[in-house]
């Protein structure tokens, strides 16, 4: 892979890296139940950010929490300077934070044009949907049909497009390629460095570490709601042997 | 003239005109019902008590205040639409959380009180209310006279339902309301105010129990216990269309009016039960209603 030589993670790049999210002892409850345990993570301007670990370890915990979907949470978790931690997930996305649920998050009532346009703008710059076209030409083709006819690959991509119209720069990723074939997961990796290309953010669940590690700057490990390790990703081909222990692997 | 059955013509069609006008009301009732229940999940027993706001606030702004029938049909909604949205606010949303039945209880209760306190103002006996006078008189048809009132209040029921239906099915503001029924959490995670989306809602099918409450005022008496009737039939017309369902509503609405019209023709022992009837051959053959999804 050559497309890591065209974005730069030099040393000498790196102080100026601008924080973008800060997550500091973040602790995260399901009713009774303690979830996420002082969760610590950063994710910078420009960078591709994962968490990976095994099923129910807390990732997509963490991804609700920072979005307002988790009800029950506390510590800190700040965006571009703002706190969240008592904003409600209307407030965080209008702040421009994108969210790309595991479930994909469709609406199966509303055709692919109008859940496509239904997340408001919340920032300048957003793309058009020409250029969501451009990007994912099967959706085109399908603006009349409902949510529930599309196939898994098809709600994924749309799922990912209604986040890019409306310009929010930062985006929560849940696991995008859960479920789909080969082709589509090449596909959606192809998404992710164009967007990372065009300047966003992203924080990105995954199990797939082969998947991660061909896109991601810096990977977090996630383990019984805590983070317990984190690699830079030219660390990875030092550690894979503990990675591959953390995964299951 | 030719006879049906050994109907009379002019029977048949009077009769049919009002299946169709009490269908009007049953298919606006059940229509913000539907909205009510679709967005907000709640059974809104209320609502023929607020359907019977409806008609006394537009009683007493032409009694107290001398504002004619035409105003009221707007002012009147509103009035009622916001004291909906205050029940929504302070009453209802408590009980988001919660089983069904809190809510159904409450709207239930409600009504006892809303009842109540017009019964203690006004009593039972009716408040007459005149017929505008542009819609005063009748037309003759050829086949049959057509009082213009009645007419007038097909026709409305008509344009309020389609205008209802473009609002949700067609328009923006229709998607975001479509979407939070389907996945509340998903919308909030948009940007999009989600509280207040379900204040406006109830307000909104509120409004529409005020209008048909502004409507029946002239051609019903308007009377505390008006709507206590009228909700069951409605009740039964949204569980005969598919609860939610707003097409179910407006259809199931107009074409059990006159299912009921009809049985009254023809067997009319039957006409004020036909509507259960059929609310219990489809509740056991296909329960989530002629227009429902199946669950």
């Amino acid at each position: 892979m050559t497309h890591t030589i065209e974005f730069p993670q030099s040393g000498a790049s790196r102080p100026k890296a601008q924080t973008m999210l800060e997550v500091r002892g973040l602790n995260g409850w399901y009713g009774e139940s303690h979830v996420l345990h002082d969760v610590d993570l950063t994710v910078n301007k420009g960078e591709v950010v994962t968490l990976l670990g095994r099923n129910g370890a807390g990732k997509t915990t963490t991804l609700k929490a920072i979005m307002g979907l988790l009800k029950s949470r506390s510590g800190s978790i700040q965006f571009n300077g703002t706190e969240l931690i008592d904003m409600p997930a209307r407030e965080i996305a209008k702040l421009g934070v994108g969210y790309v649920p595991d479930d994909r998050g469709i609406f199966g009532s509303l055709s692919v044009m109008e859940n496509l346009l239904l997340p408001p703008q919340v920032a300048e710059g957003g793309f058009d949907l020409h250029a969501i076209y451009e990007l994912f030409p099967n959706l085109q083709e399908r603006l009349d049909s409902y949510g529930n006819k599309l196939s898994g690959g098809e709600q994924q991509m749309l799922s990912i497009a209604r986040i890019l119209r409306t310009g929010a720069l930062f985006v929560l990723m849940d696991e995008p390629t859960e479920g789909l074939a080969p082709v589509i997961i090449h596909q959606i990796g192809h998404t992710v460095r164009r967007l990372k290309k065009a300047g966003f953010t992203i924080l990105l669940v995954e199990q797939n570490f082969h998947f991660a590690r061909k896109l991601a700057d810096r990977h977090y490990i996630v383990q019984e709601g805590k983070v317990v390790d984190q690699f830079r990703n030219d660390e990875i081909a030092g550690n894979l042997e503990k990675i591959q222990g953390y995964l299951g692997i | 003239m030719f006879e049906l059955l050994g109907i009379p013509p002019q029977a048949l069609f009077g009769q049919v005109l009002l299946g169709l006008i009490n269908g009007s009301f049953y298919a606006v009732l059940s229509l913000g019902l539907a909205v009510i229940f679709g967005l907000l999940n709640i059974i809104n027993f209320a609502h023929g008590a607020l359907y019977m706001m409806g008609a006394f606030v537009s009683w007493m702004l032409l009694t107290y205040l001398g504002i004619p029938f035409w105003f009221a049909l707007v002012i009147s909604p509103i009035i009622v639409g916001a004291l909906g949205m205050v029940i929504e606010r302070t009453m209802l949303r408590p009980l988001h959380e919660l089983d069904h039945l809190y809510s159904l209880l409450l709207t239930f209760g409600l009504t006892l009180v809303i009842t109540g306190v017009f019964q203690n103002f006004y009593g039972v006996s009716g408040k007459p209310y005149p017929i505008p006078a542009a819609l005063s008189g009748v037309m003759n048809l050829g086949f049959m006279f057509l009082p213009i009132y009645r007419g007038f209040i097909i026709v409305m029921a008509v344009i309020v339902c389609f205008a209802t239906w473009f609002l949700i099915e067609k328009t923006r503001l229709g998607s975001y309301l479509r979407a939070a029924t389907e996945n509340p959490e998903m919308v909030s995670a948009f940007g999009i105010n989600v509280p207040l989306l379900v204040t406006l809602t109830y307000g909104f099918g509120v409004a529409l129990s005020a209008f048909a409450g502004v409507l029946a005022a002239p051609v019903y008496s308007v009377n505390p216990v008006m709507g206590n009737d009228l909700i069951i039939v409605v009740f039964a017309v949204i569980v005969i269309g598919g609860m939610g369902s707003i097409m179910g509503a407006i259809i199931g609405g107009f074409s059990l009016g006159l299912v009921e019209g009809l049985t009254k023709v023809f067997y009319p022992e039957a006409s004020t039960t036909i509507i259960f009837i059929i609310m219990a051959l489809v509740l056991l053959f296909k329960p989530s209603g002629i227009f429902g999804r199946e669950v």
